[in-house]
């Protein structure tokens, strides 16, 4: 029950309790004890919106940081990354494997922003060995949603 | 050229034939604008990406000829892998298994090869339409056994019994059910799998909802003792992989029958469409979890249907499969038609009247929930304001 809750919210954060309810055909109670429950042991840890920035008047600029960095002997990555995910600029921060550690993404109101936030304060980390910035052109997908809808095609409205 | 309306040229089994009372009702709601349909028959999602691209990958490649009259091998192949890992009955991909045009076509075949004028053939009512249609194409007599819904729409198998004659040549099941989401429990299915041994009758079990059960997992009558031999086994790619397009099928069965059907098939359809044979070779090899993904969906529309049908007083026995509910309406007065056509034009909600699907239909309509969540709420609050009037 609650796998598929959060696996519910996931794709509609919105959901009230009762509707909840009513699609795992269960009672309200059990759903908003459970999603309590979530939220506290941080199981639930936010809520956002996915929005098209492009409608924006001045639509922020986002770039993905690919972060190399030297881990340390008792914590691995997890403190330079908890220090990383600390800065108001980075949205998301993610250990990878492959030809880097840490990814990030950081979001900014230009490409001077950004380029300023990794020259000043991401780049002379103790710890950070190097970064390779990609800069956001156009987002297609994210968290499973697409930005554009598919085109409809009419279904026939009564079949047998 | 016309008598009574209709031409002097048409063969007297055909000028029979009553027309699909959903198609009136079909021209009805095509007229109107903004209508909420809960009467289509049909998966309400785009056949699964993976899907289509490796459709247009088997373009791009020229996979663009007849194939085998049977189907592609590579299908019979997978199709006989799937019936095995789901179903428990293993079938021998050269001679024990035809790719037909939709499981409609399968049915039509095996009708076809095995009736002679007269015979009769025992199918259940309520029942998609076509089935008695289908029966009386073949020359011979469709005989109705009533499910009701005190039994929850399940087929007695003392009222089967009772149906059976000498002239009885087959039983044709549909479970799950379209239109009333019924299944049959394991032990119905015994039941009815001895009642056809007894009577030494062929089983014709059209199982094109079997993964779309909201209960105990899809299990065929063809695998229980001494049926394989004497069940044709339809199955099709066209509800739970959301595939209607593609008009893909596929019978199992025993080779003789599956050869007499393939005869009429290479002499009338000749094969089904390359295209669509590669799409379900791909469907049926990777497309698990995204049929999985629909099939969730599908089951949390049927739990808010089924409750809001049930708050607003109109009985609802919760569906055991398929993606329909089949509400009973007595408690209105109307007319499962008188209903439907009202709903239709006072609140622009389109249901299929009962009678449609059974001549002791009336007091039901069949609600499908292969629609978006939003569109099934949307209804429902309609629904409930003309009950409520």
């Amino acid at each position: 029950m609650k796998e598929e809750i959060l696996n519910l919210l996931k794709k509609d954060a919105r959901l009230a309790p009762s509707e909840i309810a009513d699609r795992l055909a269960t009672d309200v109670e059990t759903v908003a004890g459970i999603i309590d429950e979530c939220e506290k042991s941080k199981t639930i840890y936010g809520y956002c919106a996915l929005v098209n920035e492009e409608a924006f008047d001045k639509p922020p600029v986002r770039a993905l940081i690919e972060v190399s960095v030297q881990p340390e002997r008792d914590d691995g990555f997890d403190n330079i990354a908890r220090k990383i995910s600390k800065f108001s600029q980075v949205s998301d921060v993610m250990l990878v494997s492959g030809n880097y550690d840490l990814q990030l993404i950081v979001v900014g109101d230009s490409l001077q922003d950004i380029a300023g936030f990794v020259s000043g304060k991401l780049a002379p980390m103790n710890g950070v060995t190097s970064t390779r910035t990609h800069f956001m052109l156009k987002k297609y997908k994210e968290c499973g949603f697409t930005a554009e809808d598919e085109e409809d095609y009419e279904r026939l409205s009564v079949t047998p | 050229m016309s008598n009574n309306g209709q031409s002097k040229w048409l063969a007297t089994h055909i000028a029979a034939l009553p027309r699909s009372g959903i198609r009136d009702f079909f021209e009805l709601v095509s007229e109107m604008d903004d209508v909420i349909s809960l009467g289509v028959g049909e998966p309400d999602f785009a056949t699964p990406w993976g899907i289509r691209e490796a459709t247009i990958y088997a373009l791009e490649k020229g996979h663009t000829n007849y194939t085998s009259n049977l189907g592609l091998m590579r299908l019979r192949e997978v199709a006989c892998d799937y019936v095995a890992a789901n179903f428990g009955m293993r079938y021998h991909a050269a001679a024990e298994c035809i790719i037909t045009v939709g499981v409609s076509e399968a049915l039509d075949l095996i009708l076809r090869a095995i009736l002679d004028p007269g015979d009769e053939v025992v199918y259940h009512e309520p029942c998609y339409v076509s089935y008695a249609p289908s029966i009386q194409m073949a020359h011979a007599v469709p005989v109705a056994v009533q499910t009701v819904e005190s039994e929850a729409f399940a087929l007695e198998p003392g009222r089967l019994e009772q149906a059976i004659t000498k002239k009885t040549k087959a039983i044709l099941l549909n479970f799950p059910n379209n239109p009333t989401g019924a299944n049959l429990s394991f032990e119905q299915k015994e039941q009815v799998a001895q009642v056809a041994v007894r009577h030494d009758l062929l089983v014709i079990t059209d199982e094109i909802y079997a993964e779309l059960t909201w209960g105990e997992a899809c299990q065929s009558i063809a695998a229980f003792p001494g049926m394989r031999e004497r069940t044709i086994f339809l199955h099709g790619m066209s509800k739970a992989y959301a595939m209607t397009g593609f008009r893909i099928g596929y019978a199992c069965g025993p080779p003789e029958l599956i050869e007499a059907m393939m005869k009429i098939h290479q002499y009338s359809m000749l094969c089904a469409s390359i295209v669509a044979q590669e799409a379900a070779i791909e469907a049926l090899r990777n497309g698990r979890a995204d049929m999985e993904a629909m099939k969730e969906e599908y089951c949390q529309r049927r739990n808010v249907i089924v409750k809001r049908l049930n708050d607003m007083g109109l009985r609802c026995t919760p569906p055991e499969g398929a993606f329909y509910v089949y509400p009973n309406i007595t408690c209105t007065g109307l007319t499962s038609t008188e209903f439907a056509h009202r709903l239709l034009r006072e609140h622009k909600v389109a249901v299929v009247p009962g009678i449609a699907f059974s001549s002791a239909g009336d007091g039901f309509i069949r609600c499908s929930y292969a629609t978006s969540m939003e569109n099934i709420e949307e209804a429902m609050a309609r629904l409930a304001k003309f009950i409520a009037k």
